[in-house]
């Protein structure tokens, strides 16, 4: 495999959201406004790179029965590594993201590259694949937050357009959370199919 | 280079090693995050502060903690302070009957005892209907907003025979809200007979 579809794979032929569906809680549960969305994909992309990067450097020194454990020590000091930077250095957005962030250590899709990917791969490959991933991540992510930002809301990025008025309240509420998905999965698929 | 092999002295020096490694990390990074997290923590609350209170160039006093009867959490009362004279205060209010969880509020009063502004210092209300605590109140509409009212005027939901309008769809998170507000002037108040006591002493 070329080194750039490693890369891209990530991002539309196996986006972790739309086509593999893994990492929905974070996903359901971040994505009220379209910079909550982007701060978790941000935050999420960073640790699912340092943890490809180490797990695939350090994967000869750890016998095959103990690499779980292994993995979600890496994984989670990444997590704390990230979670004390972000109070301390941007605490609003800390402060809007809250419990997620200390769950990023249970998203499946980072444990879930560190076995299927970083576990088998050399170290370079490893650091695309965590890029690509977590681009593709941040991306659906983004996209999510933006159409329920737009219609629950009526602003994008915090920016209000349709002045005084409210939005469609249930999309910046959890139901919404599941519509706008399942609508986004369902072009993207419509997408897919007319184009191959 | 070959895997280890999954012998029990393997697992246990692998298993250790990276653990050592990653606690000596993280200690690390505790240390460095330390004091921007602490910095950082009471910059909200400064700034809180300062925006509640309606003279600016006020020194803020020590801050006093004030306990109301049957409420465990005491309420704070951050003096604002000009040539010695109290020219108002910001008061730390909070209450438990909101929709999800406790409600922080720090809110502002001038020398006259209105409501100078006020800010959510925390809040768990639903996106989009209880959240909209933040800005509601804060309205130009006579009847919604609190700014510029003291303790006279009836601090509950118009639905329960108060003077405010509660925000649509979220009268809970309303009434939560305006206890908030009516505890803040009663401990308010508590805090200016304890310091006319100690003047008197």
């Amino acid at each position: 495999m070329s080194k750039l579809s490693i890369l891209s794979k990530g991002i539309i032929k196996e986006n972790p959201i739309f086509v593999l569906l893994v990492g929905m809680c974070p996903t359901l549960g971040t994505t009220t406004s379209a910079i909550n969305g982007l701060g978790m994909g941000l935050s999420t992309a960073f640790v699912l790179i340092c943890s490809n990067i180490v797990i695939s450097a350090i994967k000869s020194y750890i016998p095959d029965k103990v690499r779980i454990p292994a993995f979600i020590v890496v994984i989670a000091s990444f997590v704390t590594i990230l979670q004390l930077s972000m109070q301390a250095y941007v605490p609003a957005l800390y402060a809007s993201l809250g419990i997620f962030i200390p769950l990023i250590v249970v998203n499946c899709i980072i444990l879930a590259r560190a076995e299927a990917y970083a576990n088998k791969n050399t170290v370079f490959d490893s650091m695309l694949d965590g890029i690509g991933m977590g681009l593709g991540f941040t991306l659906a992510l983004t996209i999510l937050g933006s159409v329920r930002e737009i219609l629950g809301a009526g602003s994008i990025f915090n920016y209000k357009f349709i002045g005084d008025h409210d939005g469609i309240l249930i999309f910046v509420l959890a139901p919404g959370a599941f519509i706008a998905l399942g609508y986004l999965i369902a072009i993207i698929n419509k997408l897919k199919t007319s184009k191959a | 280079m070959a895997k280890l092999e999954s012998s029990l002295k393997n697992m246990i020096l692998s298993l250790s090693i990276i653990s050592l490694i990653s606690s000596s990390l993280l200690a690390g990074i505790y240390t460095v995050t330390k004091e921007p997290i602490a910095t950082a923590q009471s910059k909200k609350q400064q700034d809180a502060i300062k925006d509640v209170l309606p003279n600016k160039n006020a020194k803020v006093g020590q801050p006093v903690e004030i306990k109301l009867e049957g409420r465990e959490k005491p309420f704070i009362i951050y003096p604002a302070k000009e040539n010695g004279e109290l020219v108002g205060a910001a008061i730390q209010t909070y209450s438990t009957e909101g929709y999800a969880g406790t409600i922080e509020i720090m809110v502002g009063v001038d020398d006259k005892g209105n409501i100078s502004n006020y800010t959510v210092l925390s809040s768990a209300e639903t996106p989009g209907l209880g959240s909209k605590i933040d800005q509601w109140f804060k309205s130009t509409k006579a009847n919604q907003t609190i700014i510029g009212k003291n303790s006279t005027v009836n601090f509950t939901v118009s639905k329960d025979g108060g003077d405010i309008d509660a925000i649509t769809a979220s009268t809970i998170s309303s009434r939560a809200f305006l206890s908030s507000i009516r505890d803040a002037f009663q401990a308010y108040k508590t805090y200016q007979e304890q310091e006319k006591t100690n003047s008197h002493e």
